[in-house]
């Protein structure tokens, strides 16, 4: 698991295809989540393209694509329930699997132990 | 991603300690620290007031007397700045009220209260200093303008607000909707009104500060009352299309545009006995005549994506000119989707017009809905 100084954990489940959600603490932050507007599947993005829409009861927040290439899955579950992120960030309410075309960037994401430190 | 906001300059009620004792997240707000929730978070803290109680810190708000020669004299003197009806407020009575300014529009919102041989008036944390400076402009010597800052104030809102309250003071459950009280809570004098800002059935306590903590505790302590932060009293109020001073209501809105003509009593309106005689009179006359150009109104939009704060309103899904704007905008827990209010044009302002908000450049439909959302539970 690979984590963005945007909250954002990455997974790797091939070359060919990263799953994408935001952290335990992301979801803390943001308190409970009542909306989330999903990319549609099959739409090309560039890296920090704002590319999910989530709203919490306290403000509207982005989440921006970690790497270019193109959306091949979203979790629809989630525009019906949005209060899964809070209940399983890190887990069921993964937000979107990309296919990349670029994987440099992934070099730099920080492992779970910066992570922890980055966020104190 | 948050850093300390309790910084050494923030003013604190006397509830901090037991805010941070019982995990309250302390934001900035008006000039105090403030609990913007606790662990039960925003939606369980809404939904529990609707079900069950909350307690609420609004010490920050201003708490004024004013007294002279009689009851009578100070609210002769005291309708000179608002547009209500104080003279024939009977004791023990308390109404809403608006301070205009010289162009008609709102200065603040507040509560005021026959009080007997005086006037008590509840403002806004983040008007108290201007209004307590044009009350002394206006009204002083006749009238002495006494800021009360010796006392906590709480709200206790919910279906079970009396038993919580009547438990510790029995005479609470005498109280009807608006009615005022001095009370005896264990040897401590509170003053008591049956009101709030949530929708719900609830009273708003007065404490002096030295027994705040201990006056609350007990109430804690009463089945079913949690406390409540400033986000969940947002979208509580907001479902129970209660203004906000600043967002949904401001100096440049009059009070007919902001849909509050129903606290104008007769008396002071057009051929009324008492009729004028409040700054921008002749300005909000002139609305009542001809009515205003834009009314506030409760927003519903559709699908689950709030519109907030800002959003702009159109009458068609493509082009033209905005013909308004949401004032406030969120998530309605009890509602189970989102909810709004804000201004539109008068002439789109009936109930069930579907219009269409500017969301991320996108326009999604949005209609005019009766306000409250979540239908009040007063004791009348």
């Amino acid at each position: 698991m690979k984590y963005t100084e945007e909250h954002e954990w990455l997974l790797a489940e091939s070359d060919d295809l990263i799953t994408v959600g935001i952290t335990n603490h992301a979801a803390e932050q943001l308190g409970d989540v009542v909306f989330v507007e999903l990319p549609e599947v099959g739409t090309e993005v560039s890296k920090d393209d704002e590319i999910v829409v989530i709203e919490s009861v306290k403000a509207a927040s982005d989440i921006l694509a970690p790497l270019d290439g193109e959306i091949v899955e979203v979790n629809e579950a989630l525009a019906d329930n949005p209060g899964k992120v809070n209940e399983d960030p890190q887990g069921e309410a993964w937000f979107f699997k990309i296919k990349p075309s670029d994987l440099s960037p992934m070099d730099d994401y920080m492992d779970e132990a910066g992570y922890k430190d980055f966020i104190g | 991603m948050s850093a300390d906001t309790t910084s050494s300059d923030l003013k604190k009620t006397p509830l901090f300690d037991l805010h941070q004792e019982l995990g309250g997240k302390m934001v900035p707000f008006a000039g105090y620290a403030m609990p913007v929730q606790y662990p039960m978070g925003i939606m369980g803290e809404h939904s529990h007031t609707r079900t069950r109680t909350g307690l609420f810190d609004v010490s920050h708000m201003g708490q004024v007397i004013l007294t002279g020669d009689s009851y009578e004299a100070v609210a002769r003197a005291f309708e000179t700045l608002v547009p209500m009806d104080v003279l024939g407020l009977k004791e023990g009575r308390q109404r809403y009220g608006l301070f205009t300014n010289d162009a008609g529009g709102i200065e603040d919102d507040l509560m005021f209260a026959n009080r007997g041989d005086h006037l008590f008036v509840v403002v806004n944390a983040a008007c108290k200093d201007a209004d307590i400076a044009r009350m002394k402009a206006a009204l002083e010597p006749a009238v002495t303008v006494t800021p009360v800052t010796d006392r906590a104030l709480v709200a206790l809102q919910g279906p079970g607000a009396e038993a919580a309250l009547a438990a510790l003071t029995p005479a609470a459950r005498d109280m009807s909707f608006m009615d005022v009280a001095t009370l005896d809570l264990d040897g401590v004098e509170i003053w008591v009104s049956r009101s709030g800002y949530t929708g719900e059935d609830g009273y708003e306590i007065s404490i002096p500060e030295a027994h705040a903590e201990t006056v609350v505790r007990k109430l804690l302590a009463q089945d079913g009352v949690a406390p409540i932060g400033l986000g969940a009293r947002d979208s509580l109020r907001l479902e129970g299309g209660m203004c906000l001073y600043g967002h949904d209501i401001d100096a440049t809105t009059g009070p007919i545009a902001a849909s509050l003509g129903w606290a104008i009593q007769k008396v002071r309106r057009p051929n009324g006995d008492r009729a004028g005689g409040f700054p921008g009179a002749a300005a909000v006359f002139a609305e009542i005549e001809a009515g205003a150009s834009q009314r506030r109104v409760g927003l519903k939009p559709e699908g689950r994506a709030p519109m907030r704060e800002g959003v702009l309103l159109f009458k068609e899904a493509e082009g033209g000119e905005p013909i308004g704007r949401v004032t406030s905008g969120g998530f309605g827990p009890t509602v189970g989707g989102p909810v709004a209010m804000g201004y539109v044009s008068a002439d789109l302002s009936q109930v069930g017009t579907t219009l269409f908000g500017e969301l991320r450049g996108k326009r999604q439909p949005i209609t005019v809905h009766a306000l409250p959302f979540v239908a009040a539970n007063f004791k009348r």
